[in-house]
This record gives C-alpha cells, structure tokens and sequence, in this order.
C-alpha cells in the first residue's frame, strides 16, 4: 500500500517507522528542514520537505496513487486542508486525520474525512480506565452510526443487585452485549439474567443516552 | 446585514469600519486585542479576542444570527477551516475566505466556499497597469 503522511513530529515519525516495518511504501511530508534531515538519517529517504497543504507538493509526492493519506500535523486546520485536498483533488480512498482540539471533531467528520482520530479524548478514555470509580469506561466509538460501546460495573452495595435485565429502566436503543462475571466464562445476557455484585457488563449505548444507562444499571 | 470577521489585520480592520460605517452589524474577531488598534476610532461594533475556528468564541461572536462570515487572517488553512464551520455547522448564508493560494482558492471554490485569492488578482492587477497605455497627459510631458 502506497501511503502519504503529513507531518513528521512524534506522532509521524514513529507511525512511519511502524508502517515501514509492516512492508508498506510511504512517503513523510515535512516543512521543517532539520526534522526532514533527520527522518531520512534514521529511516532512510522517505521524507521529503514540503508542505503537505499545497497541491504542487501533493501531486509530486503521487497523491494521484495514493491508497492511504494521513494529516496528523499539530495544527487542525492543517490536517482538515490536505485530507480535503488529497480526497477532493486526488481522489484519495482513504484519509486519516489527526485532530487536536475534540471540539473539531465534528466539522472533520461533517467534510467527509474517513477517519478524524482525537489524540486528546484518547488520552483521556485511558485515564478514565484508570480511575477506579469512574462508572463507565468507554470502549470504542462507532462512528457512522453513532453508537459507542462501554463497560459498566456493578459496585458492591448497588441497589439493581439481584435484579433481572428485564426490570431495569434501559433507556431506548441500547442493549447489553456482555456480562463477566468473577472467573465465569462471559456470557451474552438475556432478559431473564439477574445482575450481581461486580458484574462488568458490555453494552451499546449512544454518547446521548450512556448516563441513563449507568443509573439504570447501577441503581442511584 | 450582520456581519462576523476572523482577523483584525489591515484588510479585516478596514472592512469592519466601512460595514459599520454604513449601518451594518460587525464583529470583528482576533487572537490579539493589539491588533483592534488597526479599527477606526468611531468603530461601533464589537471586537472580541477569540480563535475564529473555535466554536464557542464564534458563538460569542454571534455567528449563529449572523447573515455573513468573512475570514481574513493569514493563514489559508485557519480561513478555510472557519468557513467550514460557518457554513456547516452554522448555517451562515454567506461565507466569504481570503486563500492566499490560487489552488487552494480553486479546490475549496470548487466545495462551494466563496473564495478569493488576493494573489492572483493583485498580479492580475499590476499587469494590467504596467502593460496599459501612458495616459496622454504623461505623454506630452515628454
């Protein structure tokens, strides 16, 4: 796979370097001089300078083949311009965007950028993990339709123990995929399953609807 | 009209005080309130410190009333992205952008952004009045 990285900081350095060794060719975009030299010392010439912004720049780096492009420079509208260009200009099938501030997010997404990865709210969802009181977790998002996956546990003294699935208030739209329960193989809840102490329970939520659920779940 | 500008420079600044001056309703946004010292003193609209692709400064800003979005900093990429999201998430009628490169202005022209790019029309421009004809009074002075 033929694939086109804008921005040679940390974050495309080293994903230059992973891909490299998965055996793809690729080729880093980078404006600043001394960080080009560099990548071509440790990685050998698959940097070049230039901004990864201008359609020149782009249509030498053969963005025209391009299967893959990836903005993740520092600057959100740096990275929102060239995935737009590489997409609208080249027909790129695949663009990836790094985006700063969650706030953009959405305004990437509304462009018709393929992916828009949010380094901020991925920092925070692992420390979230971390905190051991924090009452769901959030697993994955699935964009297009909105939904996210999330794991609720069941504290010790909460008032749903012994429970069955169906007398919970669930809010609309959202399911239960999941229980793991202690050592017991995980099984898929039915509407019959009664809930117990430090049950971890995976399910289908949306980003409107998942404090509902963690109430409906965890008893107030 | 109500009218939301990104960027105080010499152009925004300029802009703001004609708009105000005829009656209509300005804010004018900027990173630096140093740059407001470039507005007419008789300036009657609002000047707001904000980033214009952040959404809550253009909310201060009243972008969501506003009938036209003007970006003119010096970045092509900051004024494409907050013409994105004037027009997309906000609906703004009119979103007007300054690109500084033509091919930029031709692909985000192309995506439905009014796009103007002061390069090509100021080389335009001076062509034209070096290659035009001396006017004759200059003539006969020689």
């Amino acid at each position: 796979m033929y694939i086109i990285i804008i921005g040679g900081g940390q974050v495309g350095y080293f994903l230059a370097k992973a891909l490299l060794d998965e055996g793809h060719e690729l080729l880093v975009l980078e404006k600043d001089a001394a960080r080009t030299a560099f990548i071509c010392n440790e990685l050998g010439s698959v940097c070049v300078r230039g901004d990864g912004c201008e359609m020149a720049t782009l249509e030498e780096a053969g963005a025209g083949r391009a299967d893959m492009f990836v903005a993740v420079t520092g600057d959100d509208e740096d990275n929102l311009v060239s995935c737009q260009a590489a997409k609208h200009k080249f027909n790129v099938p695949r663009t990836v965007a790094r985006v700063n501030n969650p706030k953009n997010e959405t305004i990437f997404r509304k462009m018709g950028i393929d992916v828009a990865i949010s380094s901020t709210n991925i920092i925070l969802e692992n420390i979230e993990e971390e905190v051991p009181t924090h009452p769901i977790t959030h697993l994955l998002d699935i964009q297009e339709q909105g939904l996210e996956i999330v794991e609720i546990k069941i504290p010790p003294h909460s008032t749903t123990i012994g429970k069955t699935v169906k007398e919970l208030p669930l809010p609309a739209g959202n399911t239960l995929s999941l229980i793991i329960r202690g050592q017991q193989k995980p099984f898929v809840p039915d509407e019959d399953t009664v809930l117990e102490a430090e049950d971890q329970i995976v399910a289908i939520t949306t980003p409107e609807s998942e404090e509902a659920l963690g109430t409906a779940l965890r008893g107030s | 009209m109500k009218v939301v500008i990104m960027g105080c420079g010499r152009v925004g600044g300029r802009l703001a005080g004609l708009l105000d001056d005829e009656g209509h309703k300005v804010a004018i946004l900027d990173l630096d309130d140093y740059s407001f010292r470039r507005l007419p003193p008789e300036f009657g609209g609002t000047a707001l410190v904000g980033n214009g692709t952040d959404e809550d400064a253009l909310k201060k800003a009243g972008i969501e009333k506003a009938d036209a979005f003007i970006a003119l900093t010096q970045g092509d990429n900051r004024n494409i992205m907050a013409c994105q999201i004037a027009k997309h998430i906000f609906n703004v009628p009119r979103v007007l952008c300054r690109t500084y490169d033509p091919l930029r202005r031709e692909l985000f022209g192309s995506l439905g952004i009014e796009a103007f790019s002061p390069t090509t029309i100021f080389a335009q421009m001076i062509k034209e009045q070096l290659l035009k004809e001396k006017p004759e009074a200059e003539k006969k002075a020689k």
